[in-house]
């Protein structure tokens, strides 16, 4: 059983150089850096199209210190796939393989292939960081992006459609291992990718990484944006592993406490929802509550 | 071992001697049997590889990419909009210069659907960067796939091995199945200059600038346009591997396939017509019959369609009075794409003065969507061109029924 | 002298620091580190480095007093607003300039 990991037992070891092309204060920074290290040295990185593939440099220069495979945006899981399968037919064991794509490369434009290789139970992680919406390509809105956010091709009204359930389709696969996780919870994430690596089969693990300029905030305050996702409840952290739920982490703590923060607070940090009146911040106030009122019930103590 | 199997199944032997590692794998017609065959041979253990039942083309080759680029040797099959729909990939495998190997029973394309054969599947990728090789009967299927595999990892360049759907796939016809040993001698294992590795750490195929830039240990690294550049340059190049692969495979085999065109009546012939796949072989028995009549035909079937051979295409066209070019294929808008290509080598190598007066060239379009090709209609098509006929417009279609 | 030199046939980069220069000139505000408000610095023991944690760069060190690598700092704040006793302020980075003057 591992022991729960703190600030001081986490690997010291880099996996990214710096003055790499992220953004200042970079959500996907956090957990890419913190992910590495749960993932270590011995590790296939597979990326698609994404803010990660402008992280991770461009030719000559790496700023990762892994192996990485650049592939074409609607196949991550099938390349994630194709180095398992090589890896096999080699012989070369130990190595994990983990795809890291955005929301945009899995919800939308990488599902099929993600979809494949759950049913085909492939033994990789694919990881998926959820900055929600296009921010690579300048903040185009994704399947995952927010009710109400604007986006360059959502700019006057906001999205009018709610945000994809990307891990509940992943659910819905039956694979044994589904997690969610966030920038600002990074010992939440890295024990979840060190379980992940222990279990055979398919392993999802979903990162809400908050985005400066695509969500409209000073970049200091990516944590803070990221733990209000979670203590106003718009925001789960949780794991299924082999079909069974739990509430992690900062979650969990809301159970106890039986009290969320207004998600009022969340939403005026960001210039994306300016647009929302009233009664809509009412509708995802309501929407939370429901939610977190049978989360209450079932986990009565 | 002389075998009677069909044109898919041949295919199937060829990349079970050549011990592909990985196979991925999506059902379209009429390669399907294809990798059914590959299935069973995995399953009952006369073959190890590993066989990812994919869940569509684009990710089919998604998976041999990474396999290749892993240091696997990879392996694919499909028709029509199953390429199509991999398009995308084709320009990647090619652009990371990965020796991924895929056979293409070639279809014609929708809208609007038809399973039938014609050529505009492959034809039309030819500017992607991959190695096209036409067979035109199942001797030359199983060896061609054994020579891709060859070329492919000697140029690092991928390799599509094509022939006609229905017409090849699935008739059956006796051919020689190599030895294993033999195959082993000709095909060593895959040795890549450089495949995912956690001891030896590379980020491959990022974003590439206009400008060179310098690496980190200051040297000057490619733009993307040295990239391309080098693509083309070895593909030009890969004109010299194909011959010397065809060389050595008859070495090895003892055979006597050629490289790049068979010739069929052509010493003193006066017209040659010109095609790729079965339809060269068909032609053959309309050279006999015009040859009955006084008319000097020959018949060229063209095996590597990419790189373009032009200067064993002009050297061979050298001294003809007349060139038909029959194709199932069209460059809507201009002409068949063979056409096109011979009539910019002839074009090229006219500077060459030994070349002499160019001859004149025809082309016909044919059997698109699988419409019969009768011998009648060929002789008919190709009697008048040689007696002198009235020229018509340029491309000619033969069997419209419009 | 051309880049054939270099050898590759593909887009295979290496890895190494600095893929977009010195992200250090990004900054218009850069972090300073009051030891005497910093955890591990006064206590001498290992201790909090949330600065560490959150860093999305990993331009601090986990040592004692933790060290930020100004070549490569974007300047984002995120050290600054996490750090529990505020032991972390952002600066005009071109008062420093003036002053290194």
């Amino acid at each position: 059983m591992q022991s729960k990991p703190t600030i001081l037992t986490l690997p010291e070891e880099e996996f990214v150089h710096p003055g790499n092309r992220a953004c200042s204060g970079c959500g996907l920074g956090i957990a890419y850096r913190i992910g590495l290290k749960a993932l270590g040295k011995d590790t296939i990185v597979v990326v698609p199209p994404s803010c990660l593939t402008v992280l991770q440099g461009l030719y000559p220069v790496a700023a990762t210190k892994l192996p990485s495979l650049n592939v074409t945006f609607a196949s991550t899981a099938a390349a994630a796939s194709g180095v398992l399968a090589a890896l096999k037919s080699l012989g070369r064991e130990g190595i994990t393989v983990v795809g890291w794509a955005g929301d945009g490369g899995t919800s939308d434009i990488g599902l099929q292939s993600l979809s494949g290789a759950a049913e085909r139970g492939e033994d990789f992680i694919y990881i998926c960081y959820d900055n929600e919406g296009y921010m690579n390509t300048g903040v185009q809105r994704s399947g995952t992006t927010p009710m109400g956010a604007l986006t360059t091709n959502t700019p006057i009204f906001g999205k009018a459609q709610d945000k994809k359930n990307v891990p509940a389709i992943m659910r819905a696969h039956e694979i044994p291992y589904v997690a969610t996780s966030c920038s600002a919870y990074p010992l939440d994430l890295f024990t979840k990718i060190e379980k992940a690596k222990t279990i055979r089969g398919t392993k999802y693990i979903h990162i809400l990484t908050p985005c400066p300029p695509g969500w409209g905030y000073d970049p200091r305050y990516t944590v803070k944006v990221g733990k209000l996702a979670v203590e106003t409840g718009m925001y789960d952290l949780y794991e299924v592993e082999n079909g069974e739920f739990k509430l992690t982490g900062a979650s969990r703590k809301l159970l106890d406490k039986r009290k969320l923060l207004p998600v009022e607070a969340y939403l005026k940090m960001q210039t994306r929802f300016k647009t929302m009146r009233d009664e809509h911040i009412k509708q995802v106030q309501d929407r939370i509550n429901k939610r977190w009122d049978a989360y209450f019930e079932r986990f009565k103590e | 071992m002389k075998v009677i199997e069909s044109g898919n199944v041949a295919a199937a032997l060829g990349v079970k001697l050549c011990r592909a590692n990985v196979i991925a794998a999506y059902p379209i017609t009429p390669q399907t049997p294809l990798t059914e065959k590959l299935s069973e041979f995995v399953e009952s253990g006369q073959m190890k590889a590993e066989y990812i039942p994919v869940e569509s083309e684009h990710s089919a080759l998604g998976v041999c990419i990474a396999a290749s680029s892993t240091g696997a040797r990879a392996f694919t099959a499909t028709s029509a909009n199953g390429l199509l729909y991999m398009h995308e990939q084709l320009h990647w495998a090619a652009g990371a210069r990965l020796p991924i190997v895929m056979c293409v029973a070639n279809r014609g394309v929708g809208a609007p659907w038809t399973v039938w054969n014609d050529q505009q599947d492959s034809l039309s990728q030819r500017d992607t960067g991959w190695i096209q090789l036409y067979a035109a009967d199942h001797q030359e299927i199983i060896d061609s796939v054994i020579k891709a595999f060859y070329v492919a990892e000697r140029t690092s360049i991928p390799v599509m091995v094509c022939y006609d759907g229905y017409i090849l796939s699935h008739t059956h016809m006796p051919f020689e199945v190599p030895d294993q040993e033999k195959v082993d001698a000709f095909l060593p294992p895959f040795r890549p200059g450089y495949a995912l590795d956690p001891d030896k750490p590379a980020n491959l195929n990022t974003v590439t600038l206009p400008e060179t830039r310098n690496n980190i240990r200051g040297e000057t690294a490619h733009g993307y346009m040295e990239l391309r550049y080098l693509l083309h340059e070895d593909m030009r190049n890969a004109i010299d591997v194909v011959g010397e692969a065809g060389q050595r495979f008859n070495d090895v085999f003892s055979s006597s396939g050629t490289a790049y065109l068979d010739m069929y009546k052509c010493d003193d012939a006066t017209f040659v017509a010109v095609a790729m796949g079965s339809l060269s072989l068909h032609l053959r028995v309309v050279a006999d019959i015009l040859r009955d009549e006084g008319i000097k035909l020959g018949i060229m079937d063209l095996k590597l369609y990419r790189p373009f051979p032009d200067k064993v295409m002009a050297d061979a066209l050298k001294g003809k009075e007349g060139v038909i070019v029959m194709e199932k294929a069209i460059s809507y808008g201009y002409a068949g794409p063979l056409y096109s290509d011979i009539c910019s080598a002839l074009y090229t190598h006219a500077m060459d003065e030994s070349l002499g007066d160019l001859p004149f060239i025809y082309n016909y379009i044919l059997g698109l969507g699988g419409r019969a090709i009768r011998t009648t209609d060929l002789v008919d098509a190709i009697r008048p061109i040689c007696t002198g006929g009235a020229a018509k417009d340029q491309p000619a279609w033969i069997g419209l029924k419009l | 002298m051309g880049s054939r030199e270099c050898g590759q046939i593909t887009s295979h980069s290496e890895p190494g620091p600095g893929d977009g220069g010195r992200t250090g000139s990004w900054r218009v505000l850069r972090p300073v580190i009051n030891l005497d408000a910093c955890i591990p610095s006064r206590r001498k023991v290992e201790s909090c480095f949330i600065c560490w944690l959150y860093c999305p760069d990993g331009v601090i060190t986990r040592t004692i007093p933790p060290s930020i690598d100004y070549e490569y700092c974007k300047g984002c704040g995120i050290c600054a607003e996490e750090c529990p006793t505020k032991a972390i302020t952002m600066v005009e980075e071109t008062s420093v300039a003036l002053e290194e003057k």
